[in-house]
């Protein structure tokens, strides 16, 4: 046989061997095409925020080059700002608590104290337009929308800030690579930068960034000029980005976004492959007495087995084509989805390389997954046509089964590799994947077993019926078990994880437990502030003084040093942060020393003083007990000795530090305070924020009740593009579930039809198929609520450290809803075959 | 006349459970090319096993099959399905057409598998001898039984086989269409010179043809020419 001729042969039977199945394949491929779609679409948002970010870097940045740090800049930094030509802002922010006078209202915000045009790409989009540039020079402020809309405020009204009452010019909608998600958690005021000091914040201990923009004439080399200036910015350790930079950064981060995103639509995929090789399997079992005829005429085992793969291939690129499809069209939501998310408006426009990747990958990992089953036609014996039960023994066990399972394995690890790029990363997805199939699997497996083993006789004939298909020949309880479980699995993990970061919040509300912290108290302001908390009634639950200091020498060797040496692996931020160290003679509860001694007070003037660092930092900055540190605490050089490591619990609301130093060498130095306390209720809370602004306007409070709604819509907002993107996995769930069930239908025909040859009624059917499914929906949804029950504990034991108390109320509508869509989807698929006479079943589907 | 067929000692053994079944035991015969057999038996004798073994579907456990000179036992699966395809033409009591194909696409495919040209006339050509011209395009499932069986001997004689094996032809067939199929295979048959091995109960259809083995318990009793 000519072998030219042999593959179109092989094309035109595989073609011809299909058409009698259009239906039924395109069944098994709808299984992956919400996978792919998924996928596809993600592909394209990379490639569209890619492009955005290529042509939006500038307005991001909205500036050539930023220099900043949160120092003020030293006379040589001072020097090389002056020296740089072209156009200069400058800028100073902190946080600081804003007094809205007219309904009393109070708030932390990010205060932005502008001086300059910045920005100098893009804009400070603000209503009315004109307000961004025209506040500059009077004594107006912009207020963040978000801000505005909560404290009812107009334009036109007043805003205090500090000792300062201001105007609000306008509303802040948008301003140089801000999200949404930022303007929640910390809404901006700019306020012109020649007001500050009236407003007496900028006092000694704020935290303040200092921010200096440029524009350059387009003829400037940006290169040339950051390896210009670099040495002295890294040796003020200042730090600089520029446009490049920016869009080196923000791609990362979207990177980051969108491997993780692909992989939860990688889920999808997966989820909707199990379908695939289900069905496959069902329809190469179907097919063996066919390959038997092919083999008997003379078709060899290689051509048969070519014969189906072309098939499924061809079915799976059609899958994989109206996924991309629908891919292409759901990436023009996406934007819409991530919209708190983005910096910049993204704009949508086809990408063929994602769409190529998607239908590459669709047909890849379709045919694997075919491939389970398809290598068993190798084995089928043209015997099979002189007698049936030669069919068990065709397929086997089969070594290429194992292959074809190492090649599943490893294309889903390198696949996982390929978006997260660390193979411990890959290892625990593919692993975790598998674990949770295997599980499944295996509870399918029990399941069959005990309703074996412990099969109720005494029940009525349809229950026993009903029941036993669960094992019979040709049941579909592993796939469903996986399918139904694994989707049941998503939704209530997804439930608890919820749950579980907003209840670990609400747990610091309750009874006594610190709620608001008041940061930024001077020496001075000290007593006073007791004062006024005793006037209140509000207790002082803890009074914790603060001292900043900078790291100058780590073991005798200088920020200067250890930048040069390249075998050092030492984090550039050990030297270039502000540390703010606290100190006292006993530990709190939080903290736990895990190596050295804990030494509460120092005694010898003469010696280090002996501290405390938190183990994680150390272990992350290779610090060992015994290495020398030496502070420079605002002039002072101070060395120190690492006497303890601590493990610190940095959850709740409580004061933690990174460097802990004992009683007796910082009591002098210059300081502030932060205190804690516990407000009853918002009203209490709203009537001592006002009082405390009132008269400190340099204190700022932070109130947990304030937290947890801004907690609450980070969450909201982040859990619904995971529930968007879940939704992928829980479809497609369903879709393999209609699949299976309209799969099991032709496995059930012949013995529906017999039934109803012997006289069942159309009711009697209908139980027993309503029973199949109702038991294997209730067992698996069972088995994914136990198997989510399970990962929610360890995740709150291990990962959220904290007890688990699941909400089972939305568990059990879960636990209600999914056997009953089985049963609907099992009745639905069923009624065909009733209502039609057994002869005509007989003559068309089978 | 030169033999086509050639069985010598040949056994074939099954596992079951724990324990050997003997279904063939030193069974010996030659064919002689362009004759008529029949291998007759009561269930479970062997002559469907008998039937695999001759045909190239299942290989014997011990002694020599040996078609048109090739011995059979030393081929692989690949070179089996050569030999079914250049040599072999099968009936099948169940008719054993492929679902999805039409009755044309079934006496075509063959004549595919060898590579030949104008595969369509000659399998139209085919569906004519056996009546059913007209039902070229039709499923099987859209095919009476007698219908089906037609069209399975249009595609039994389309590749020219030197060999035809029947199993029980007609024996999911009503008595008048039965003769009709019976009439229609010898005559096909002495039309192309092919040589017919038939495994039946039916004793009547047996005696049609030249010759008769008689089979029990996976042994031959008889060997005997018909009148």
């Amino acid at each position: 046989m000519n072998n030219k001729i042999n593959f179109a042969w092989l094309v035109t039977m595989a073609w011809r061997d299909s058409r009698r199945n259009y239906s039924r394949l395109l069944l098994f491929v709808s299984s992956i095409v919400l996978g792919i779609a998924a996928l596809v679409a993600i592909y394209s948002l990379g490639y569209n925020l890619q492009q955005n970010i290529d042509t939006q870097a500038a307005s991001l940045l909205g500036a050539d080059l930023e220099l900043s740090d949160n120092t003020p800049p030293s006379p040589k930094m001072t020097h090389l700002v002056d020296s740089l030509k072209g156009q200069q802002s400058k800028e100073l922010s902190f946080a600081s608590m804003i007094y809205f006078p007219k309904n009393s209202g109070t708030r932390l915000a990010q205060i932005r104290a502008l001086e300059g045009d910045f920005p100098y790409y893009g804009e400070l989009e603000t209503e009315p337009a004109s307000a961004g540039k025209t506040f500059r020079n009077k004594k107006e402020v912009l207020v963040d929308q978000t801000l505005m809309l909560q404290y009812q405020a107009n334009v036109g009204d007043s805003l205090k800030v500090g000792e300062v009452t201001f105007l609000i010019a306008g509303i802040l909608k948008k301003a140089p690579g801000q999200t949404g998600i930022a303007a929640t958690v910390a809404p901006s005021v700019y306020i012109p930068l020649s007001y500050l000091k009236q407003t007496n914040l900028a006092q000694k201990g704020s935290r303040i960034t200092y921010r200096y923009y440029f524009k350059f004439a387009p003829k400037v080399n940006m290169p040339l000029l950051v390896k210009k200036i670099e040495p002295t910015v890294e040796a003020e350790d200042y730090n600089y980005r520029t446009v490049e930079s920016q869009k080196e950064d923000t791609g990362r981060s979207f990177r980051d976004l969108t491997r993780f995103l692909s992989l939860v639509g990688f889920i999808a995929l997966l989820l909707g492959c199990v379908g695939v090789a289900s069905a496959i399997h069902i329809y190469i079992k179907e097919k063996l007495n066919s390959i038997a005829i092919l083999r008997c005429l003379g078709v060899k085992a290689s051509q048969a087995f070519l014969i189906y793969l072309i098939q499924i291939s061809g079915i799976g690129l059609i899958g994989s084509l109206l996924g991309a499809g629908l891919g292409a069209v759901i990436q023009q939501f996406l934007p819409a989805v991530l919209k708190d998310f983005l910096p910049f408006e993204l704009a949508t426009e086809l990408s063929f390389s994602a769409i190529g990747q998607g239908v590459v990958l669709g047909v890849i990992i379709s045919n694997l997954f075919a491939l389970l089953s398809l290598v068993s036609i190798r084995k089928v014996s043209p015997l099979n046509v002189l007698r049936a039960s030669y069919e068990q023994t065709t397929i086997t066990k089969d070594p290429l089964k194992w292959l074809v399972y190492a090649l599943i394995l490893l294309f889903v690890f390198g696949f996982t590799w390929l978006q997260m790029k660390k193979w411990t990363d890959a290892v625990a997805f593919t692993g975790g994947v598998t674990m949770a199939f295997l599980l499944l699997l295996g509870m399918a497996s029990l399941l069959m077993w005990l309703v074996r083993r412990f099969f109720p006789s005494s029940w009525g004939y349809l229950g026993r019926q009903g029941l036993a298909n669960l094992y019979r020949p040709n049941n579909q309880t592993a796939i469903l078990m996986v399918s139904i479980g694994l989707g049941t699995m998503f939704i209530c993990t997804l439930l608890f994880v919820q749950n579980l970061l907003l209840a670990r919040i609400k747990l610091s509300t309750d009874g006594d437990q610190p709620n608001m912290v008041l940061f930024d108290i001077q020496t001075p302001q000290k007593a006073p502030v007791i004062a006024l908390l005793k006037q209140q009634n509000l207790p002082v639950l803890q009074s914790v003084p603060i001292v900043t200091m900078r790291l100058d020498e780590l073991n005798g060797q200088t920020s200067v040093e250890a930048l040069k040496d390249t075998t050092n692996k030492r984090w550039r931020g050990l030297f270039s942060r502000e540390y703010r160290v606290t100190f006292r003679d006993s530990l709190i509860s939080t903290e736990k020393i895990v190596k050295g001694k804990w030494i509460g007070e120092a005694k010898d003037p003469a010696a280090p003083v002996p501290i405390s660092l938190e183990d994680g930092y150390a272990e992350r900055n290779t610090i060992k007990v015994g290495d020398t540190l030496t502070f420079n605490v605002q002039g002072t050089m101070l060395t120190t000795v690492v006497a303890s490591l601590r493990d610190v619990d940095w959850a709740g609301v409580q004061t933690n530090f990174l460097v802990l130093f004992p009683k007796g060498v910082l009591e002098d130095a210059p300081q502030f305070h932060v205190f804690l306390t516990h407000v009853p209720n918002n009203q209490v809370s709203a009537k001592f924020q006002q009082s405390v602004v009132q008269q400190f306007p340099n204190i700022s409070m932070i109130d947990l009740g304030l937290i947890l709604t801004v907690l609450d819509d980070i969450s909201t907002k982040i859990g619904f593009v995971i529930r968007f993107m879940a939704g992928f996995s829980i479809l497609t769930g369903l879709i393999v579930l209609i699949a299976s069930v309209l799969i099991s239908k032709y496995q059930r025909i012949q013995e529906s039809v017999l039934l109803r040859t012997l006289g069942a009624s159309r009711r009697q059917i209908l139980v027993i198929t309503a029973l199949e499914y109702f038991f294997l929906g209730t067992l698996a949804a069972a088995t994914g609520v136990l198997l989510a029950v399970g990962g929610g504990w360890a995740l709150a034991r291990f990962s959220f450290e904290t007890d688990f108390n699941p909400q089972f109320l939305p568990v059990l509508v879960v636990f209600l809803v999914v056997p009953a869509i089985t049963v609907f989807i099992g009745l639905i698929n069923s009624w065909g075959i009733l209502s039609r006479s057994p002869l005509e079943v007989l003559r068309q589907d089978v | 006349m030169a033999n086509i067929l050639h069985l010598h000692q040949v056994g074939k053994v099954y596992r079951s459970g724990n324990r050997d079944l003997k279904v063939l035991d030193d069974v010996n015969f030659s064919v002689e090319a362009g004759s008529t057999l029949s291998i007759v038996g009561p269930s479970g004798s062997g002559k469907t096993t008998l039937l695999g073994l001759c045909a190239g579907l299942d290989r014997a456990s011990s002694g020599q099959v040996e078609l048109n000179g090739i011995g059979l036992n030393q081929l692989n699966e690949d070179e089996l399905a050569s030999v079914r395809n250049r040599y072999i033409g099968f009936i099948f009591q169940n008719f054993q057409l492929m679902p999805t194909l039409t009755a044309l696409e079934n006496v075509m495919v063959p004549l595919e598998l060898r590579g030949e040209k104008n595969v369509r006339s000659r399998a139209l050509d085919l569906l004519d001898k056996v009546g059913l011209a007209d039902r070229g395009h039709h499923y099987p499932t859209q095919l009476s039984g007698g219908e089906q069986q037609r069209v399975s001997l249009a595609r039994a004689f389309s590749n020219q086989p030197q060999i035809l094996f029947a199993d029980e032809p007609t024996g999911n067939l009503d008595a008048e269409t039965g003769v009709k199929v019976e009439k229609l295979l010898f005559d096909l048959n002495k039309e192309s010179g092919t040589t017919l091995i038939l495994v039946t109960h039916n004793l009547e259809l047996a005696a049609k043809t030249q010759r008769i083995i008689r089979i029990k318990g996976g042994k031959i009793l008889s060997d005997t020419l018909t009148s």
